[in-house]
């Protein structure tokens, strides 16, 4: 057992067969648990990476988190073919629809509170830390549904323009997205950094935390049961050091939002970016302690392109003299 | 005594074995192809495209785009090979014929009443020569599916035969529409009755239907023809259509018709992929190859 995954349930057992060693030698009825391997989320499957290739991230103990799949390009490749895929149905859903499966999240995720606390104190955050992290991670995607139907009422404009056009200025996705996901806050920087970019209707492909990685698969088990079509998010684990060149220069991917604090990987990415003129979004890694770090509506028009139209009318007076 | 050419009997087809047929054509999958290989087996697929437009739809500007599309794949990239041919209804022959003139691009015409084959024959072969008349090089006949479901051997047959006669110098591809037939030994049957009948190529869909073409069923076509070639010496041509939309699985079908028939078969002569979207897949693979860089069809042209 020791060759296959190492998760919160192993200590578990091993403390179980301790006592049983201990007791007065009478036959417990004693159950081998079924281990979780952590694999990948691709275009709304559960593959384990491309590469066969996989890491052991340890907590602060020095206990093995898991083997977790060291993703290579050609995962990356694969998601940004299902993101692409995804994008024209995702982008085109409703925005109530959006909000409903966003607010689907939240519910979801609500109800696997327990196994997330676990994994985030397995990570090495202490039980309390764990607890606000999940709340704080549920009220995103409950604050980020919100915004669904208002954002572009919001954010878009009618321009005042001196000729005889009616100008507007409406908010329009940008694409497949590259998020770079926080090192630290494995589950409340996801949700910080997923939750605004599709709420928007980018598709997503997500690089989870290198050493904090279990929750991002369960989250995922989460999106794969919000009615999350397959394909919109989709997760990796893996180093960002041997992935960072694919994601700035992948041609088919339009931005890139990088939540590291690592400026070698940010330039190669902002060099790499140049070829099909993507945006990359620098966020500063947060700790999500104030309200204005963890609900941002500007956060949504980050990864927003704006369409402006000039519509000709017959007579200027007919638009009022103000536009 | 004069020697009566006799007919086979086509209920004495082989039988196919549909687990080793499958587990033999998963084979094929699974060779890794690199580099340079890569490179020439991208653009000798591309090359074996038959672009294909078969809408109602279908405008003669929608038509004249593709006919520029089969001579100019994609300019940024140097010496890219053009399409194998054009492949349209028969009304749209002529303006195709105009349009890919001296580029060394046929113009292919579906013909007896495409897709369905629900007319008769005289309407059938009507078809057929106003196509060859308006010039096309190639017909792409569909065969009378349910009279060969229902048994007649013969009729389908002659079927072929008259249409064979009515292309004249055109080279005639006949559609079995695999997805219709059911079964791989129906396939089988279909294939050598197509092929005895006279066919320049066999084809397996129309496009029309799912499921179109499949590794198996294509193989379970080349294994037709392989038999063929080693009673007759006579070459026949493949072309498997619809459905193969990807490089990756291009490259799969280069692999088996090599392996399956050889070195002779690997050119546009004798193979053929009917697809419309395929070519911009090979041709960003072709890109991702030159430059390192994986692509986006937003800088490919839109079909």
């Amino acid at each position: 057992m020791s060759t296959k995954t190492k998760n919160v349930s192993t200590k578990d057992l091993a403390t179980e067969s301790l006592s049983n060693n201990n007791g007065n030698g009478m036959q417990k009825n004693e159950r081998l648990e079924v281990l979780k391997t952590y694999k990948v989320y691709i275009g709304g499957k559960f593959p384990r990476t491309e590469s066969g290739r996989y890491y052991k991230p340890t907590n602060s103990k020095g206990e093995i988190l898991g083997n977790i799949c060291l993703s290579s390009r050609k995962d990356v490749r694969n998601s940004v073919v299902a993101a692409r895929k995804a994008f024209t149905g995702w982008s085109g859903a409703t925005a109530f629809n959006k909000s409903q499966i966003l607010y689907r999240i939240a519910e979801m995720l609500e109800t696997r509170k327990a196994q997330f606390i676990e994994e985030i104190v397995f990570q090495g955050s202490t039980e309390a830390e764990a607890k606000e992290e999940v709340a704080a991670a549920v009220e995103t995607f409950v604050y980020y549904a919100g915004w669904a139907d208002k954002f572009q009422q919001v954010f878009s404009s009618v321009n005042p323009v001196s000729g005889s056009y009616f100008n507007f200025s409406a908010y329009e996705p940008m694409g497949v997205v590259g998020i770079i996901a926080p090192e630290n806050n494995s589950l409340l920087g996801l949700a910080q950094s997923i939750a605004p970019a599709i709420v928007g209707g980018n598709t997503v492909v997500v690089l989870a935390s290198e050493s904090k990685p279990l929750c991002s698969i369960t989250l995922s088990e989460v999106f794969h049961t919000s009615d999350v079509p397959g394909g919109v998010i989709n997760v990796l684990t893996g180093k960002l050091d041997e992935l960072v060149s694919f994601f700035g220069s992948h041609m088919d991917v339009n931005a890139v939002s990088f939540h590291r604090e690592s400026d070698k990987h940010l330039h190669t990415i902002q060099e790499l970016a140049v070829d099909n003129i993507k945006r990359v979004k620098n966020y500063t890694p947060s700790t999500y302690k104030t309200e204005a770090e963890t609900q941002n509506p500007y956060k949504i028009i980050d990864l927003q392109e704006v369409k402006t139209t000039w519509h000709p009318i017959e007579v200027i007076g007919a638009s009022g003299s103000g536009y | 005594m004069s020697k009566i050419k006799t007919l086979p009997d086509f209920t004495k087809s082989p039988t196919i074995d549909q687990t080793s047929i499958i587990e033999k054509a998963s084979r094929f999958q699974k060779r890794s192809i690199k580099k340079e290989t890569k490179i020439f087996g991208l653009k000798l697929a591309l090359n074996m495209i038959d672009l294909t437009t078969l809408e109602g739809k279908d405008t003669p500007s929608k038509v004249k785009q593709m006919c520029y599309k089969a001579q100019h794949m994609h300019d940024s990239y140097p010496d890219l090979p053009t399409a194998a041919a054009v492949c349209v209804y028969p009304s749209m022959v002529s303006i195709a014929k105009k349009e890919v003139k001296g580029s060394g691009v046929k113009v292919a015409s579906v013909s007896t009443a495409f897709p369905a084959g629900q007319a008769p024959l005289s309407v059938k072969i009507d078809d057929t020569k106003f196509a060859v008349d308006s010039g096309a090089d190639e017909i792409d006949m569909v065969i009378s599916r349910g009279k060969f479901l229902n048994g007649d051997y013969n009729y389908v047959y002659d079927e072929i035969a008259t249409i064979k006669e009515a292309c004249g110098k055109a080279r005639l591809k006949v559609i079995l529409e695999t997805g219709e037939l059911g079964t791989f030994d129906k396939v089988r049957r279909a294939s050598d009755i197509a092929i005895h009948a006279g066919a320049d190529f066999i084809k397996t869909s129309t496009g029309k239907i799912s499921p179109a073409a499949t590794m198996p069923v294509t193989l379970v076509m080349l294994e037709a023809i392989k038999d063929h070639f080693y009673k007759t010496g006579k070459m026949v041509g493949m072309k498997p259509a619809g459905g193969i939309s990807n490089a990756k699985l291009a490259l799969h079908y280069l692999v088996m018709v090599n392996e399956v028939l050889g070195a002779d078969w690997m050119n546009n002569t004798w193979f053929r992929f009917g697809a419309s979207s395929l070519a911009n897949d090979l041709l960003m693979q072709l890109e991702k190859q030159r430059t390192g860089i994986y692509q986006s069809s937003d800088y490919f042209s839109i079909d």
